[in-house]
């Protein structure tokens, strides 16, 4: 899974979608999963950052990093990854 | 180098809460750098905003509704040459194209007045009567549709359709009908307003997309920018729309454009499913009114049509900027009652 090619996003957290027309926006640290997802990153890769910088346990970021990552496909942010298994 | 000027007629003044396309159309035009202009408005009605909006109409005229017939259209127009010495004339409205059409050739032989228009056929062949069969012949999906010219036809609707679906006028008008009795109601109101035939279509759910294109007349497109609705009124129209960035639309635009080699400008109404399937509604013989926003995004389309119409050949526009939005505000204007009296009395002002 990743986050659409063509997805607009800007430092604030506000995402756009130019394919759709739709708009978004999301708090700072959705704001950091999505940087990090549009430059390429594994859920490993993430997941080694969250548990780093914030005051998070593994199990936690897990259940929650899935629920943002279903709710970007939801709304049609992303799309499939062929080399890469969530 | 001092540009040429060209007197320009258009007509659709009516830039109210279901506008026409008059006054974006002649904001694309003024923004020309390519020629100078001086618009005549042509109205119908008094209170069309656009007659008394002098920044951007120079004279206005009114002229006579389309049911009167070509005849007396083409006297009235014969009268405003006379007075403008027009170059071109830009109709805008659905109702009015006909009479338009079929007097293109004498407008161009008889007064050197030029028009970009649909061919007659085109024109027919586009016709919400004629929708379904006109997208099984281009290959493009279109909703089931039939029309009916009586009320007694609903009670058989359910032997060809399934609830809700939409009741639509011939030229104008939509509603969505969940039961028979709302259907009657519907065709009811709809054909009292603009008469038969009324066109029942199966109802396709998904978000509504349009878009803005204008086709030389040999099949190439010369421009097409796609908007989805943001705002909707209670009229269905767009209050506020954004530019987007979606290739199978514009892939479907310049098919269907090359396919019947549209000339002049156009406006699709699509649907596009959850699937991502896309089920062409209406195409509007004519620019739509947020036609301004393809200005916006870098594509001029009623300064394009001008000049193909005086006879350039144009190059298509290649980009457009995505995410670009249009919001659309209501203004009172103060008019001076010798205004209005001079358009009511003497039909010109």
């Amino acid at each position: 899974m990743k986050i659409k090619k063509n997805i607009a996003l800007n430092d604030s957290g506000f995402i756009f979608d130019p394919s759709t027309g739709d708009s978004f926006n999301t708090n700072p640290v959705g704001l950091e999963i999505v940087q990090m997802l549009k430059q390429g990153k594994s859920q490993k890769e993430i997941g080694a950052f969250f548990l780093k910088e914030y005051s998070v346990d593994e199990a936690t970021f897990e259940k929650d990093f899935y629920d943002f990552v279903n709710m970007l496909s939801k709304l049609k942010l992303t799309e499939r990854d062929e080399n890469e298994k969530i | 180098m001092k540009m040429k000027r060209y007197n320009i007629a258009v007509s659709g003044l009516n830039a109210i809460d279901s506008p026409g396309p008059g006054i974006s159309v002649i904001r694309a035009l003024r923004d020309s750098k390519k020629f100078d202009v001086r618009i005549i408005g042509l109205s119908y009605e008094t209170l069309e905003p656009g007659i008394y909006m002098h920044e951007l109409v120079d004279k206005t005229y009114q002229i006579p509704l389309p049911s009167a017939g070509m005849e007396v259209l083409l006297m009235r127009l014969k009268y405003i040459h006379a007075e403008e010495k027009l170059d071109l004339i830009i109709p805008n409205f659905d109702a009015e194209l006909f009479n338009f059409i079929k007097l293109t050739e004498k407008l161009k032989t008889d007064f050197g007045i030029q028009t970009f228009l649909p061919t007659l056929e085109q024109f027919e062949a586009r016709h919400k009567v004629n929708l379904f069969e006109f997208g099984e012949t281009h290959q493009i999906k279109v909703p089931k549709s039939k029309t009916i010219f009586t009320s007694k036809e609903i009670s058989s609707l359910h032997y060809h359709f399934s609830y809700p679906l939409v009741v639509k006028g011939k030229f104008y008008d939509a509603s969505i009908v969940y039961t028979i009795e709302q259907a009657y109601a519907a065709f009811n109101k709809i054909s009292a307003k603009w008469g038969l035939p009324i066109i029942i279509q199966e109802f396709v759910s998904g978000q509504e997309v349009n878009v803005t294109a204008i086709g030389d007349g040999k099949g190439n497109t010369i421009g097409a920018v796609p908007m989805r609705k943001q705002y909707i009124t209670d009229k269905g129209k767009a209050w506020s729309g954004i530019s987007i960035d979606d290739d199978k639309l514009l892939k479907m635009t310049s098919k269907l454009i090359r396919s019947t080699k549209w000339r002049g400008g156009m406006e699709l109404e699509i649907v596009k499913t959850d699937e991502g399937e896309y089920y062409l509604l209406e195409i509007n013989p004519r620019f739509p009114a947020w036609v301004y926003l393809a200005v916006g995004c870098g594509q001029n389309h009623p300064e394009a049509l001008v000049r193909m119409a005086m006879g350039e050949e144009l190059k298509p526009f290649k980009k457009y900027d995505s995410g670009k939005l249009f919001i659309r505000y209501s203004y009172d204007m103060i008019v001076n009652l010798k205004e209005f009296e001079t358009i009511s009395t003497l039909g010109e002002l």
